[in-house]
């Protein structure tokens, strides 16, 4: 049972996100269920790449049977700077928006629809 | 002739030029806007003479493997590390040939187009910069044998997209467009991302390849297959997540949109690759292969509707390309229903499967064509309005004749590739279940009607009050319609020799999962 406690904590944060994103009207919040979202997958690579006893691969100190592959965290990582990207743009986005429209609700962004 | 250090590093230098070249060119642009503009083309030049090559050697001498930090390509799995491919792989096999030739060769009309088209505009050192990592994520995508490198390269992707869409920043609608298609493409992408958490956590392995070895088709790999196959569905637009394809391809400029197209067929082929050779015969091929064939059907319809009453001209050609879309889902979804059964699949699925494919590759050649037409009307105009366009045939004849290429192709009129692409389906999804190519002939017909509305509100009766100065476009512009039109008529004249030689071998790339296992992890 506590072994699965980080993915409980995945499942709790991947539904807090989809919920932000389906529910909430305003953009800033959107971007929050984004970021959470990303959170709870890289949370659950994370986890996965946990092995109990293991070590990290620097091969100057480590005993080299308990050696774990570094490949989740790498994953993770690259998956932050992307994150990070996204989240950058997208506020971007919602500044040249408020100037255009003075708004983030995205009922009142309906520009597009017709 | 060529080096040999070429040939042996092509698909590196398929990423690094286009990349090294996007970086560049910002600081290169300082030079001078011609200089800019020389580099740019030069790039691209480049870029895809290094495609065409990577392609030639595929279909010459089988699947290649590119191996990266290792110094040959036999050290796809070292030695020391336990039969695990740590590495990151790039495998072209005829398919990801294909997509790389689709790719270069829409890119190198577009970027020829886009010199003159995007020229007045400001913003241009980092909008070709955007540009060209686009087309460099593209070719990463259609090359890349490893799943999260897969993921790195659709998020560069769907950024450098999403950057494109909006770039018009003094129209509000543009950064709305560019905001739905970066919510879209980052939600799909976190899925994505999810998906290959669950099989890492499964199978310790994230080469594509290795993965096919092992899959199991445990429940874990049924939920990272509705991820995926949700994700990649929503990036290529078909039916329950394309509403942001009329708003982003509407709102790009011209040249962006028809680069846009590839982009989304990028995530069309990473859809099939990972159908076909990551789960191959283990999914439950059946369901699945109806999944894609009803998702096929639903674009197909929902898209020509949508666009039989647009008044944009961009926004009505969108909804087509969702439509034409679904064409390509039902080709090489029939091909997926039938795939556990040799018998079926040699009757007919495989001539779906090239159908499908053969789409592919006319949809990215006429619809690039059609969206460069509608830039230059728009270009010359000032408006994507049909009811205040009319008339131009006087003005813009070669336009009009591009446009009439585009539009019979994309209708299904021989002598044009979409006839050859469009045959092929009809014939083979007739075998497997008539109505669906009843529906087929049927939104052909729609897509017929709709274009000859198009046609006739834009070029057809007097010149409408205020157009009367309106010229012939530029020719950089039109040399990259000529390109796209001269490929349109002669992928049309001579279908079989495109089959035979880019579609048949692709589609068997797609069907062989054993062969691209073994062309990673060796006869082992």
């Amino acid at each position: 049972m506590f072994w699965n406690l980080p993915y409980i904590a995945v499942v709790i944060l991947s539904v807090i996100g989809l919920a932000t994103i389906l529910l909430k009207r305003n953009l800033i919040k959107i971007f929050f269920g984004v970021s959470i979202l990303t959170s709870a997958v890289n949370l659950f690579i994370i986890a996965l790449g946990y092995r109990e006893g293991g070590i990290a691969p620097i091969y100057t100190y480590a005993v080299s049977e308990n050696m774990v592959m570094a490949t989740p965290q790498a994953l993770t990582l690259t998956s932050i700077v992307i994150g990070v990207a996204t989240t950058a743009l997208m506020l971007s986005f919602a500044v040249v928006i408020y100037r255009m429209y003075g708004t983030v609700n995205v009922d009142e962004i309906r520009e597009l629809k017709e | 002739m060529i080096p040999g250090y070429i040939t042996t590093n092509a698909p590196a230098l398929l990423i690094a030029v286009p990349l090294l070249g996007a970086f560049l060119s910002p600081l290169i642009g300082r030079i001078s806007r011609d200089t800019r503009a020389l580099w740019v083309l030069a790039v691209m030049t480049l870029t895809t003479l290094i495609g065409y090559l990577t392609a030639f050697l595929v279909y010459t001498e089988g699947t290649l493997i590119y191996v990266f930090g290792a110094s040959e390509a036999s050290l796809a799995i070292p030695p020391d590390s336990g039969g695990i491919p740590i590495r990151i792989i790039f495998t072209l096999d005829a398919m990801s040939a294909l997509m790389v030739t689709i790719a270069v060769t829409v890119g190198f009309a577009v970027i020829l187009y886009s010199l003159t088209s995007d020229a007045r505009r400001s913003g241009l050192e980092a909008y070709y910069t955007i540009f060209l990592l686009m087309i460099g994520a593209v070719l990463g995508m259609v090359s890349t044998g490893d799943l999260f490198n897969f993921f790195v390269f659709l998020e560069i992707s769907s950024l450098a997209s999403a950057g494109l869409v909006a770039y018009k920043v003094e129209n509000g609608r543009a950064v709305e467009a560019g905001l739905k298609y970066l919510l879209v493409s980052t939600i799909g992408g976190i899925f994505f991302l999810f998906a290959i958490g669950i099989l890492y956590g499964q199978y310790n392995a994230l080469n594509m390849a290795m993965l096919a070895d092992m899959i199991q088709w445990t429940p874990l790999d049924k939920l990272a297959l509705v991820l995926v196959v949700a994700a990649l569905a929503a990036k290529c637009g078909a039916v329950p997540m394309h509403f942001w394809t009329p708003d982003a391809y509407s709102m790009a400029p011209s040249a962006v949109t028809a680069m846009l197209v590839v982009a989304s067929q990028a995530s069309l082929y990473g859809l099939f690759r990972i159908c076909f050779t990551l789960y191959g015969i283990t999914l439950n091929y059946v369901t699945i292969g109806w999944v894609i064939i009803i998702l096929g059907i639903l674009s197909m319809i929902i898209g020509v509707t949508m666009a039989i009453p647009q008044k944009d001209i961009k926004r009505l050609m969108a909804y087509h390309a969702v439509s034409q879309t679904g064409y390509m889902l039902l080709g090489v979804g029939v091909g997926l229903a039938v795939l556990g059964d040799q018998a079926l699949l040699n009757s007919y699925g495989m001539t779906a499967m090239e159908g499908g494919i053969f789409h592919i590759f006319n949809h990215a050649m006429y619809k690039g064509l059609l969206f460069l037409t509608a830039g230059a009307i728009i270009y010359q105009v000032g408006t994507s309005d049909l009811n205040r366009m009319g008339g131009l045939g006087h003005r813009m004849k070669w336009t009009m004749i591009f446009f009439i290429i585009g539009a019979l192709a994309i209708a299904g009129i021989p002598p044009f590739n979409g006839f050859a692409s469009k045959f092929l389906i009809y014939e083979s999804v007739f075998a497997f279940s008539p109505i669906l190519s009843v529906i087929a002939m049927v939104v052909s017909i729609l897509t017929l009607a709709s274009f000859v509305k198009v046609f006739h509100s834009v070029f057809m009766g007097p010149p409408l009050p205020g157009n009367e100065q309106v010229r012939e476009a530029p020719h950089t512009m039109l040399i990259g319609m000529t390109i796209l039109a001269a490929i349109v008529i002669i992928s049309g004249i001579f279908p079989e020799f495109f089959v035979q030689n880019l579609i048949t071998p692709a589609a068997h790339a797609l069907t062989d999962q054993a062969g691209y296992i073994s062309a990673v992890l060796g006869g082992a």
